[in-house]
């Protein structure tokens, strides 16, 4: 898988009321089996750069590119199906099961049922959750961290080759939300897409990330891999290492 | 003469009323529905639509039904006396609360749920069919469950421009100053009142997501 690149030049996204501008230029690409990390405080423009991705928000300039197409020139629901999305709230549908939840995405796609059924059953397996225990429930029968592993579950079910994740542990209490990212981290090696997490927390960010972006009012202030971050000089950089 | 008395001599006549009146309200809420929760919906996607619409909705609410019965009858086409010009009081009657629990059914969906969606590329239509009406249903069946209840109660007075219905009795006993005759219009509309308001409750919890 070649030529998976994301590049995001020059762009900027303007609030229309104040035509200010919440994410200006910021440029980076993440290549297959690799993390970009979007560190930065709140309203840094994390999540707005991630939205602008799957064009939950559309860019007002630059432009994306995924595996080499343009997002813009893509109808929005095939571009959105190609990238996994999973988010804090996690958004599972209450009204589905656990089963219908996950295989969301196929059955939009018209996947047959039955790989649909041996999908679902695969990525259960893969998040943990065994799914003659865990298929036929409802949302509100699972646990925080149940619930979240079913979000990621449920955005890897069409094999996107991208995954956006805005604070996905982010809700969790802090034994699951380790638990959840060691097992995030040892899942990644294994999966070899393209990521883009977004967080606040930089030891989950230098758990998971094979490179940081560090983000400052809307600009991409720091662009490098954990080493380089951890020794930069650049006082945001700095502040966060203090805070880890 | 006994309310039992009256109705063992006019069951014939009394069946028929019910069945006039029920057809009023059926049809009435039915046409309610089908023109309440697509305006309902519409709101969702034009939010700046929804003070216009709700204020028209409202305005027919407030209007007395007696009152816009008659403003009805001069009306071509959907005016005059008789069974339509009813059924279309009833419809504006019912519309505010089929539109409004619409339109709130479908906004209280949780936002995340709806993020989640178009996230993993939901068209419009297939968020609207598969997550936000069947969410908001229980919100939208508790306003076809009042419109439902008000129509049975405005539907007595659908007989005061030849309409038909259990109404008939309640004018007939009105006029002739008669307990029994009001009774006999009056006990079975209750009745149908509280079925229609059991029924549609019982379906309102079996489709309230939002509780669990």
């Amino acid at each position: 898988m070649q030529g998976l690149g994301y590049r995001l030049p020059g762009r900027g996204t303007g609030d229309e009321g104040s035509g200010r501008f919440l994410v200006q230029d910021v440029s980076f690409s993440v290549g297959a089996g690799e993390t970009l990390v979007l560190l930065g405080r709140s309203g840094s423009g994390k999540t707005t750069t991630l939205k602008l991705i799957n064009r939950l928000l559309e860019p007002t300039s630059g432009d994306v590119r995924v595996a080499a197409e343009r997002a813009a020139d893509l109808p929005v629901t095939r571009l959105r199906r190609r990238i996994g999305y999973v988010i804090q709230e996690v958004g599972l549908f209450p009204h589905f099961t656990v089963e219908r939840n996950v295989g969301l995405v196929p059955q939009l796609d018209r996947w047959p049922q039955a790989r649909i059924a041996a999908r679902v059953r695969e990525l259960l397996m893969l998040v943990g959750l065994d799914p003659d225990t865990f298929a036929r429930r409802y949302p509100h029968e699972l646990s925080g961290g149940q619930r979240q592993r079913v979000g990621v579950a449920r955005a890897l079910a069409a094999d996107p080759p991208l995954l956006l994740l805005d604070e996905p542990f982010g809700a969790l209490d802090p034994i699951t939300r380790v638990e959840l990212q060691r097992e995030f981290a040892a899942l990644e090696g294994r999966l070899g897409k393209a990521m883009v997490f977004v967080t606040h927390d930089v030891r989950e960010g230098l758990l998971l990330g094979t490179r940081i972006g560090l983000m400052l009012q809307g600009r991409l202030r720091f662009l490098g891999t954990p080493d380089e971050f951890r020794r930069s000089d650049d006082p945001e950089c700095k502040a966060f290492m203090a805070a880890a | 003469m006994s309310l039992w008395a009256f109705y063992a001599r006019n069951s014939q006549e009394v069946l028929g009323l019910a069945g006039q009146h029920l057809y009023l309200v059926a049809i009435s809420t039915g046409a309610a529905i089908g023109i309440g929760v697509p305006l309902g919906v519409l709101l969702t996607r034009r939010p700046a639509w929804r003070g216009p619409v709700l204020g028209v909705a409202n305005v027919f609410q407030t209007v007395p039904s007696l009152a816009l019965f008659g403003f009805l009858i001069p009306l071509p086409l959907i005016g005059g006396i008789g069974a339509t010009t009813a059924i279309v009081a009833l419809v504006l009657y019912a519309l505010l609360p089929i539109v409004r629990n619409t339109y709130e059914g479908i906004a209280g969906v949780d936002g995340a749920v709806r993020e989640a969606g178009r996230g993993m590329g939901m068209t419009d239509w297939q968020l609207l069919t598969q997550v936000e009406l069947p969410l908001g249903l229980g919100v939208i069946l508790a306003g076809v469950r009042v419109a439902t209840v008000v129509s049975v109660g405005t539907a007595t007075i659908a007989a005061a421009i030849g309409a038909g219905g259990l109404g008939v009795y309640i004018f007939r006993g009105v006029a002739v100053v008669d307990d029994t005759l009001i009774l006999a219009g009056a006990l079975p509309a209750a009745l149908m009142a509280l079925a229609a308001d059991g029924l549609l409750g019982v379906a309102e919890r079996r489709f309230a997501w939002r509780a669990k």
